[in-house]
């Protein structure tokens, strides 16, 4: 088979995982708004009628990210190199990513219904990267040839899904949060999580990713060194990456040493990640200088 | 009276430093750091792009001068942006400090006796069976230090947890330190050579060069190198560059018998904590101008500059030994085409099928004047056109002052010499930071408790977990199994 060949089934491979993260979408929705119907007494819920959607849901997720996996090492064989080339490469793998953090902390812990925003952040970026990212699959640049890319960018995009993860709990906790404060949960809603759980696993995903993103901001330095003479030149990436680890370290801190929990930590989490989501699209798209790589 | 004020003033600096060295402080700072290094990625910045920085005042001139004076062109190197992390750092430092002392000293320390009323601590569980020698034997068995008193045993784990933060927090120190050595040590400059020219690490080699606050023209390493072929390799179709190889001959010092290495974008040379990298390339026309009479009045290689990702090239050739004064305005176009939108411009980055385009003045360069000059702009202000011409390789065009001729080109390359003899501290920072916060992220603080009924008719046991880490409930209900049999 052609490079070609290989694009466009790597091309195929994100239409089809397209569709299945569309059936998880509405197999959760489903599984949301349908789990409390015909339920005589309000207090107890038959879960059972709407797992199997649930269940669907799960294998569709599960489907769509091995679909995905696929679409993403095709695409690294028809270039013949890892495929984190440009901006469309960058946002393929971190769906990816971001599903795998998923599906890993599905297995972990009970949080299907994440697969909610999951599912649809998942869609969005697909449909943002094919549509408006997409550049046909070419060699790279010199100064992207190094080991460092496959170190740096993994460990940033591995991160990337985990700090987007967080951002949807921590999400999910103010909105339910707002409930709670006023007339009580929603129905559709009773069977989510706690606050107090919803309050820890945020804490725990960051706590976890944090040396990671730390690594991949340090692997980032070392590699600028070898390519552009200095470890560290404030250029616009850097630091929005720099910002990033602020408000992260921030966040631990506050947590940690000042007891911040609940509200006031979740809203400082959504503000670091949403710091991380404006240093990819704002940097690789109206930004200047040396990270400009996006192919737009 | 003066015994008072002078209390006043201790008392109150120790407010002040105690205000500093609070954790409130330390992460207002934090976040402040974070907010004021914003602007450097919305203005251009001097340190990287002084020409961007020109063109904002040329394009703002109000605004431009009052951001300047906020220094929103310096940021990173701004009065406010330094006080934020300096204030940040003694900050820290004031905190971590004599946190390190306090746990140096806990050492090999026993665990804190046993509170009186367990009952008030979490995951409060009595039982009717197990002896506290059996607790002692499960807690050797899972590594925690035990304090064991008449009726009680405490018991503590995770020891590292405090350990790898203080060791996160020193290393961002040293990080700083790498940084400040950087910047007083280090030296930076710019030169370009064309292939086949040799450069000789001295300053008047350089184009371009900035030396630290400590550092002198004299500690530059004596190398000398020599580029002897440069290959750039380019997508056959869409003309992106793929790969840059520069051969050069390297003599360490200058004299000593030279060794050939390469070059390239991702692995410069190394000369101790000096490295050379190859930053950008471009071509230099070869011409040959002569006066009326047929003597050689120019001869050599030219360095234009690149003026898109084709090698679209542009320059300037002076010539102030001709009477008049002559200068060429020139276009260097590696692979020729032509059209009515754009002109002569490049459509391949390799000499295929190159160009040069002139056009030709004549009267005063305007060398004497005392204004330095940029080498690739010529200051037509005192001068007039006489001719323009596209020269094809070998053409000669006779301007009636003299001729000019396209004899060739060779390609040129951009060297930065850094030295940073800071960077190696800023690493071993680095290393130690992560190592440092993997262990204090993932270690589990926790305390344990086991007392006897005063009767010996059963045993308490309760536990105290640092930051409310899950697992201890898990661990307590082990403990009890055990104890229970």
């Amino acid at each position: 088979m052609s490079s070609n060949d290989y694009a466009y089934l790597s091309n195929y491979g994100v239409y089809s995982a397209m569709a299945l993260f569309a059936i998880a979408f509405l197999a959760h929705a489903v599984e949301v708004a349908f789990s409390v119907k015909n339920v005589e007494e309000k207090t107890k819920f038959d879960f059972v009628r709407t797992k199997k959607s649930g269940d669907i849901g799960t294998v569709m997720m599960v489907l769509g990210f091995v679909f995905l996996f696929a679409a993403v090492i095709l695409r690294g064989v028809s270039a013949n190199r890892v495929p984190w080339g440009n901006m469309y490469e960058f946002s393929i793998t971190g769906a990816l990513a971001f599903t795998g953090a998923y599906i890993f902390v599905l297995w972990k812990y009970k949080i299907r219904w994440l697969g909610l925003p999951v599912s649809i952040a998942v869609l969005l970026t697909l449909g943002t990267a094919i549509t408006l990212f997409y550049v046909p699959s070419a060699p790279l640049v010199p100064a992207l040839k190094s080991t460092w890319l496959v170190i740096h960018v993994a460990a940033a995009i591995i991160s990337g899904g985990v700090f987007l993860l967080a951002n949807c709990i921590a999400a999910t906790y103010l909105f339910l949060d707002r409930y709670e404060s006023t007339s009580g949960r929603p129905e559709w809603a009773l069977k989510l999580p706690s606050l107090d759980v919803l309050d820890q696993l945020t804490y725990r995903l960051v706590a976890f990713v944090f040396p990671l993103w730390t690594f991949a901001v340090i692997a980032g330095a070392i590699w600028a060194e070898a390519a552009w003479g200095r470890y560290w030149g404030w250029d616009p990436k850097e630091v929005w990456a720099f910002i990033t680890w602020v408000a992260y370290a921030a966040y631990l801190h506050a947590r940690v040493t000042i007891g911040w929990r609940g509200r006031k930590a979740a809203w400082l989490c959504l503000f670091a990640g949403s710091t991380f989501l404006f240093n990819y699209v704002y940097v690789n798209i109206w930004g200047s200088g040396k990270h400009t790589y996006s192919g737009l | 009276m003066s015994i008072s004020t002078e209390l006043d003033t201790r008392s109150s600096l120790r407010w002040l430093w105690r205000q500093l060295t609070s954790m409130r402080t330390a992460l207002i700072l934090l976040l402040l750091l974070g907010i004021a290094s914003i602007p450097g990625s919305i203005f251009p910045q001097r340190s990287q792009n002084p020409l961007k920085v020109n063109d904002y005042f040329k394009n703002y001139p109000g605004s431009a001068k009052f951001l300047d004076q906020l220094y929103m062109f310096d940021v990173y190197s701004s009065p406010w942006f330094s006080a934020i992390y300096i204030l940040l750092f003694i900050s820290l430092i004031g905190c971590v400090l004599p946190r390190t002392f306090e746990h140096l000293k806990g050492i090999g320390a026993k665990p804190p006796l046993t509170p009186k009323n367990l009952n008030r601590m979490e995951f409060h569980t009595e039982s009717n069976l197990g002896t506290l020698d059996q607790a002692e034997i499960w807690f050797k068995k899972h590594h925690f230090r035990i304090r064991r008193e008449s009726g009680s045993i405490s018991a503590e784990k995770g020891f590292m947890r405090e350990t790898g933060n203080l060791l996160f927090h020193l290393s961002l120190v040293l990080i700083l330190v790498g940084v400040g050595i950087g910047s007083l040590f280090g030296m930076k400059g710019d030169a370009i050579i064309n292939v086949g020219e040799r450069f000789i690490n001295i300053p008047t080699s350089y184009d371009v060069m900035s030396f630290g606050k400590l550092q002198t023209e004299k500690t530059l390493n004596p190398f000398a190198i020599t580029a002897t072929d440069f290959k750039a390799t380019y997508d056959l179709i869409t003309g992106a560059p793929s790969d840059y190889k520069l051969t050069v001959n390297v003599a360490d010092p200058v004299g000593s018998k030279e060794v050939s290495k390469i070059v390239r974008v991702n692995s410069p040379l190394t000369f101790g904590s000096t490295k050379v990298y190859l930053q950008a390339n471009g071509y230099s026309p070869l011409v040959t101008v002569r006066d009326k009479s047929g003597e050689v009045k120019y001869q050599g290689a030219v360095i234009f500059l690149p003026q898109d990702g084709n090698l679209t090239s542009i320059g300037a050739i002076k010539v102030p030994d001709m009477e008049p004064q002559v200068g060429l305005i020139g276009s260097f176009v590696p692979t020729f085409a032509r059209n009515s939108e754009r002109g002569a411009f490049s459509t391949y980055p390799e000499v295929l099928d190159p160009r040069l385009l002139v056009s030709i003045w004549i009267g005063d360069l305007g060398l004497d004047s005392g204004i330095p000059q940029s080498v690739y702009r010529l200051d037509t202000s005192d001068m007039e056109r006489i001719g323009l011409k596209t020269l094809k390789l070998n053409e000669t065009y006779n301007f009636g002052e003299g001729s000019i001729t396209l004899e060739g080109w060779t390609p040129w390359v951009n060297l930065q010499i850094v030295k940073d003899p800071g960077k190696i501290y800023a690493l071993l920072g680095s290393i130690l930071a992560i190592l440092g916060l993997l262990m204090s992220l993932f270690t589990r603080s926790r305390r344990i408790w086991v007392k006897e009924n005063v009767d010996k008719s059963g045993i308490e046991v309760a536990g105290l977990a640092k930051n409310s880490a899950p697992g201890l409930e898990l661990e307590i209900a082990s403990l009890v199994k055990e104890m229970r049999g």
